[in-house]
């Protein structure tokens, strides 16, 4: 087990400088000078030209640029924001809660329905029940998220009236961060209905952003399900006269999950994807409107070192991801 | 049946059919495939007749008619049937439009990626020595951004537009198709009749482009439906973000995001782009699905 996980590492390492010398090149092929480009202004002049090309190490040559931002990135340095002059990693921990706690909400809602609706569509296989949860997850994985945001917005919360429209809590409630969780912090603040609050306030951007993971784990736990089900343990598992329930959860379901482990590691990126589109509709101020938002303002250390705390994370999720797919499923371990 | 025919070659039962034939009896097979089809068939015919075929001009603006309903409510318009958005631009007609823009990005975006992926998975393929791996963890390293988040960041640096889009789009689905290529390659390289061309003295150009390219053709062609979809879906994300075409274009999702600001007075503005995006993805993913049970019947559980 340790030399696989040795290994995965290993793979790991020249993905990651594969992805800061791509963050690295984004920030140089912006078309036009970097320095009037970053001062926002025309012309500047030629003496404060020099003098912002040597403070922000332009000057040297290529090669010696990428290993400054190599040293730099190794002391946790990932620059400021030139909107707000606070560090960029502050500003991605402030954050990142927010789009952490909504897209676990997401995954909860995706996983838990797309499992149930999995596992009946196999057990009733070409019912009207199976026919429709395959049509329906098709539509769910065909869908334009900002576009079934803004529906569900239009329906609960502009003619029903059930839920607000954006953010995480109302004004009124004045909530210390504790944890960054708004649920958990709402909680802690022992203020009268604040937890009620931000659960409204989560509900509908974690049904849009868990659209697509849902359609995509209810089609992929059925058709595991299906090809568990033909096997002979269950059939032998069957004949041992072992109640339905058992035969379905204990023999079935925990071998038809470990192909959609696989595709919850896959569904992060997804999810980050999806953040960034539904924070943007609901106004959830997370690491997807953050980095929105610094493109708007050509806040290029955000746009870049934003980009790359991403792509590690998604990294790191898809290393543990294997790791666990390793753990489940020996026959992995032991490939080449 | 007719065993006793004498003559077989009239037996129009017993002659193998020809690909083509076949293919269709198996694409048609699947329903939900063959009204992908019939959607399909209808955006394109949207798009390519658009000048000609709509009611109004897409950016014609009638200052009398601001946010008309459909013609089937109350308020409606005989002259604008899918009703008018905020400046009084015909819906319709800048629904035709924007089919055009769609899939000119979804076509011109695959075109753009499929032809590098395949060079580059055919030359993964066949070094598998030193180019190959180093090919392959470059598209790793691409592939550890979201799609979205790297068309985004793309956009970012190139500036917003319509070109601009298309390359995002086009970079960001290059990753999966040298994958494929490489692992049908691969698949290939170990076949006899590989090994035959090898000894007839092929070249490595004959080699890669006649002998193993048709054969890893099923998967490819799956693939760019597949990514023919995403393409629009993730142009209408960009435009949404105000990241691709840019208004007044009558481009799909940027409709929606200037549509925003009347979700309360107007639901139309906001719910038909959206639900031609919707229709026009399942139906093009709708297809996906027939043409993979039709060209590559193994893959036919894979999600």
């Amino acid at each position: 087990m340790l030399s696989f996980i040795a290994r995965r590492l290993g793979l790991l390492i020249p993905t990651f400088f594969g992805v800061t010398l791509l963050t690295f090149a984004l920030i140089r092929m912006i078309p036009g000078d970097p320095v009037e480009v970053m001062m926002g202004e025309r012309r500047v002049d030629p003496v404060m030209h020099a003098q912002a090309m040597e403070r922000l190490g332009l000057n040297k040559p290529l090669y010696a640029q990428y290993l400054d931002y190599i040293g730099n990135l190794a002391q946790g340095d990932l620059g400021e924001s030139l909107r707000t002059r606070t560090s960029v990693w502050d500003e991605f921990l402030t954050l990142f809660p927010a789009t952490l706690e909504l897209s676990l909400a997401a995954l909860l809602f995706a996983g838990s329905l797309g499992l149930v609706a999995g596992v009946v569509a196999a057990l009733k296989r070409g019912s009207m029940f199976d026919h429709g949860v395959m049509g329906i997850s098709l539509a769910g994985y065909s869908m334009p998220i900002f576009w079934w945001g803004l529906l569900l917005i239009m329906f609960f919360s502009v003619w029903l009236g059930w839920t607000p429209v954006s953010g995480r809590i109302d004004l009124l409630y004045d909530i210390p961060p504790v944890t960054g969780f708004m649920l958990i912090d709402s909680l802690l603040s022992g203020e009268e209905g604040a937890f009620v609050d931000a659960l409204r306030h989560l509900i509908l951007p974690a049904i849009v952003l868990g659209t697509i993971p849902l359609a995509v784990i209810a089609r992929m736990t059925r058709s595991a399900m299906l090809e568990v089900l033909g096997e002979d343990y269950v059939r032998t598992a069957r004949a041992k006269g072992l109640s339905p329930a058992r035969v379905v959860f204990i023999h079935g379901l925990r071998n038809a999950l470990i192909p959609v482990l696989t595709v919850f590691g896959l569904q992060v990126g997804t999810l980050l994807a999806g953040a960034v589109l539904t924070e943007t509709i609901f106004s959830w101020p997370g690491i997807g409107k953050w980095l929105i938002e610094s493109i708007g303002a050509r806040d290029y250390p955000v746009v870049q070192n934003g980009i790359l705390l991403i792509a590690c994370l998604v990294i790191m999720v898809n290393f543990v991801v294997d790791i666990l797919y390793g753990l489940a499923n020996p026959r992995i371990r032991h490939q080449r | 049946m007719t065993a006793t025919t004498t003559s077989p070659a009239l037996d129009q039962a017993l002659l193998y059919p020809s690909p083509l034939k076949e293919f269709w009896q198996a694409f048609a097979h699947n329903k939900g495939a063959v009204a992908g089809l019939g959607f399909m068939l209808l955006i394109i015919f949207c798009a390519l007749f658009a000048p000609w075929a709509a009611p109004h001009n897409p950016s014609e603006q009638f200052r009398d008619f601001l946010l008309t309903p459909p013609v089937w409510l109350e308020g409606g318009q005989a002259q604008f049937l899918l009703g008018t958005d905020e400046l009084g631009r015909d819906l319709l007609s800048r629904l035709m439009h924007g089919a055009r823009l769609s899939l000119l990005i979804g076509l011109s975006s695959v075109l753009m990626s499929l032809i590098p992926g395949i060079l580059l998975g055919l030359t993964a393929g066949f070094f598998p020595r030193l180019l190959g791996p180093s090919i392959m963890r470059l598209m790793d390293v691409m592939l550890a951004l979201p799609s979205l988040l790297l068309a985004v960041a793309i956009v970012a640096i190139l500036g917003p537009g319509l070109i601009n889009t298309v390359i995002a789009i086009a970079v960001v689905s290059l990753p999966s198709y040298v994958r494929l290529t490489r692992a049908a390659v691969m698949g290939e390289l170990d076949r006899d009749y590989v090994t035959a061309s090898r000894l007839a003295g092929a070249g490595l150009l004959r080699l890669m482009f006649v002998t193993v390219l048709p054969n890893c053709m099923a998967p490819l062609i799956v693939q760019a439906t597949l990514s023919f979809s995403s393409a629009i879906l993730d142009a209408a994300a960009l435009g949404f973000l105000g990241l691709g075409v840019q208004p007044p274009t009558p481009e799909w999702g940027t409709m929606l995001a200037s549509a925003r600001d009347y979700i309360e007075r107007a639901w139309w503005v906001v719910s038909l782009p959206g639900l031609t995006i919707l229709l026009s993805v399942l139906a093009i993913n709708l297809m996906g699905d027939g043409l993979r049970d039709a060209l590559d019947p193994k893959l036919k559980n894979a999600v």
